[in-house]
């Protein structure tokens, strides 16, 4: 173990010597995906709400599609399928984009985490109290000042606990990175395990470091709820 | 329509769906352990039931699977060599089975204990004043009302069991992901297989969406919602 570590360790956090690798290329994709998905999915969600169908249909079969395939075969999709078409690598952009396994990656990591959070956003903007709506309104509220000022901070506070759940799995989720030849955290405890013949160790040590970086999420959005939803918290005694 | 690979894709489809099926029933069974556990009272129990979910939950299931794939051949194989009895090879569709199994069962913990504790107290007290044994209570009483608060939990973890299953194919297990992966590498149609493969997944949470909106049904029998 001790070895491991030694041999390892630094390819595990930051380096493997030539290129980043471990958890600095795991937070990286972590920090891009779900910055791209959060942005992604805010405007989506508003039209996923909206009571015209041009708006809502497009973005539920959008949501549709990636929530109910497996993050996997979607990488798959990305990585190896698009770049076999023949078209796709006549075109300069398009061959340099879909030649990248991290391009790859990100793609699908953004597209997946956007599909799940939009509908968290929506269902918290669904469950809105209507009156709180009706108030602004008859402040004279509408449109893009009423998302902007009312709606969207009310509804993403409430949203907080559900989407620190969808961080967290995403964290979980950039471990497939490795099949598209992204050296994170999983790539590093594989190459030990197949130089040292140590799976436990090199596999454990692996998950010890997810482990970590999930209890410092965990300890981040609760800051947040604190920060944000101080006040829906059960009143208690001292 | 799939250059003659129709036979290998549906073969891997029904593996998928297998796998996908022992591997909830092993959870549900561990997740009801667990949520027992943890609301038996007892430290040691309830200690034991916090420390499996809280690992397993904060852990990427393709880590754990590695883990426990790998690891548990290394632990079989040493002790077999203890033993001093020929090597025994740890069966993939097994191992997948249990290690899917095992992780998922943590969250299913969390998602019956919730609803246990939807049920109001009164209920299992009743039952006791009327000389129910615990096992009558369970499954009488509790379990019957606890599945409608657990439902649209349980309906959530199937589809995510269902689509951690396209990860066994790194572990080397024959499912659909890697059959249409192996027909991709045969014919050059890689886009074409890929799209099947998500195609057979989205057509299983689609069927499992309709079955679980008729469970949501059958269970919320006599239950009057608000009308808005």
């Amino acid at each position: 173990m001790i070895e491991l570590m030694q041999e390892y360790g630094k390819a595990f956090l930051w380096s493997d010597g030539y290129h980043f690798s471990g958890v600095a290329v795991t937070l990286w994709l972590l920090v891009i995906s779900v910055v791209a998905g959060f942005c992604l999915a805010l405007p989506l969600a508003v039209a996923r709400v909206s009571r015209r169908k041009a708006c809502w249909l497009p973005v539920w079969c959008f949501s549709y599609l990636f929530r109910g395939t497996p993050l996997y075969v979607q990488l798959l999709v990305f990585y190896s399928g698009v770049y076999s078409l023949s078209w796709v690598r006549e075109v300069d952009f398009l061959n340099w984009f879909f030649r990248s396994g991290y391009l790859c990656t990100l793609l699908a990591l953004t597209l997946n985490t956007c599909a799940y959070s939009l509908e968290i956003f929506a269902g918290a903007i669904r469950d809105l109290a209507h009156g709180e709506v009706e108030a602004a309104r008859a402040y004279g509220f509408s449109g893009w000042r009423l998302y902007r000022h009312i709606i969207l901070p009310a509804a993403l506070r409430r949203a907080l606990p559900a989407y620190s759940n969808e961080v967290i799995l995403m964290l979980h989720a950039t471990s497939l990175a490795f099949t598209a030849t992204v050296p994170d955290i999983l790539k590093v405890a594989r190459d030990a395990n197949a130089a040292t013949y140590q799976p436990f160790y090199s596999f454990g040590l692996a998950a010890l470091i997810y482990l970590l970086i999930s209890f410092g999420l965990v300890a981040l959005f609760r800051l947040a709820e604190q920060r944000w939803l101080v006040h829906l918290k059960p009143i208690t005694h001292h | 329509m799939l250059y003659g690979y129709e036979k290998v894709v549906w073969q891997g489809a029904l593996v998928t769906l297998q796998l996908a099926l022992l591997a909830v029933m092993v959870s549900v069974l561990l997740g009801l352990l667990g949520a027992s556990a943890k609301m038996s009272g007892r430290r040691s129990l309830v200690a034991l039931a916090q420390v499996y979910t809280t690992l397993v939950r904060g852990i990427p299931d393709l880590v754990l699977m590695l883990l426990i794939f790998f690891g548990l051949q290394i632990a079989v194989n040493q002790l077999t060599e203890w033993l001093g009895v020929s090597q025994l090879d740890i069966d993939p569709f097994v191992a997948g089975v249990l290690t899917i199994g095992f992780i998922y069962g943590a969250y299913f913990a969390e998602t019956f204990r919730g609803a246990f504790m939807a049920i109001p107290k009164g209920q299992a007290e009743a039952g006791l004043a009327y000389g129910f044994s615990a096992w009558q209570i369970f499954h009488i009483i509790t379990f019957p009302q606890m599945m409608r608060f657990a439902l649209p939990g349980i309906a959530n973890n199937w589809l995510v069991t269902l689509k951690a299953t396209a990860l066994v194919s790194i572990i080397g297990l024959a499912d659909v992901v890697k059959a249409t992966q192996n027909a991709g590498k045969g014919t050059f149609h890689f886009f074409l297989f890929t799209l099947v493969a998500a195609a057979i997944y989205l057509l299983f949470t689609t069927l499992s969406n309709l079955v679980f909106y008729w469970l949501a049904r059958r269970y919320g029998a006599g239950v009057r919602e608000a009308q808005l």
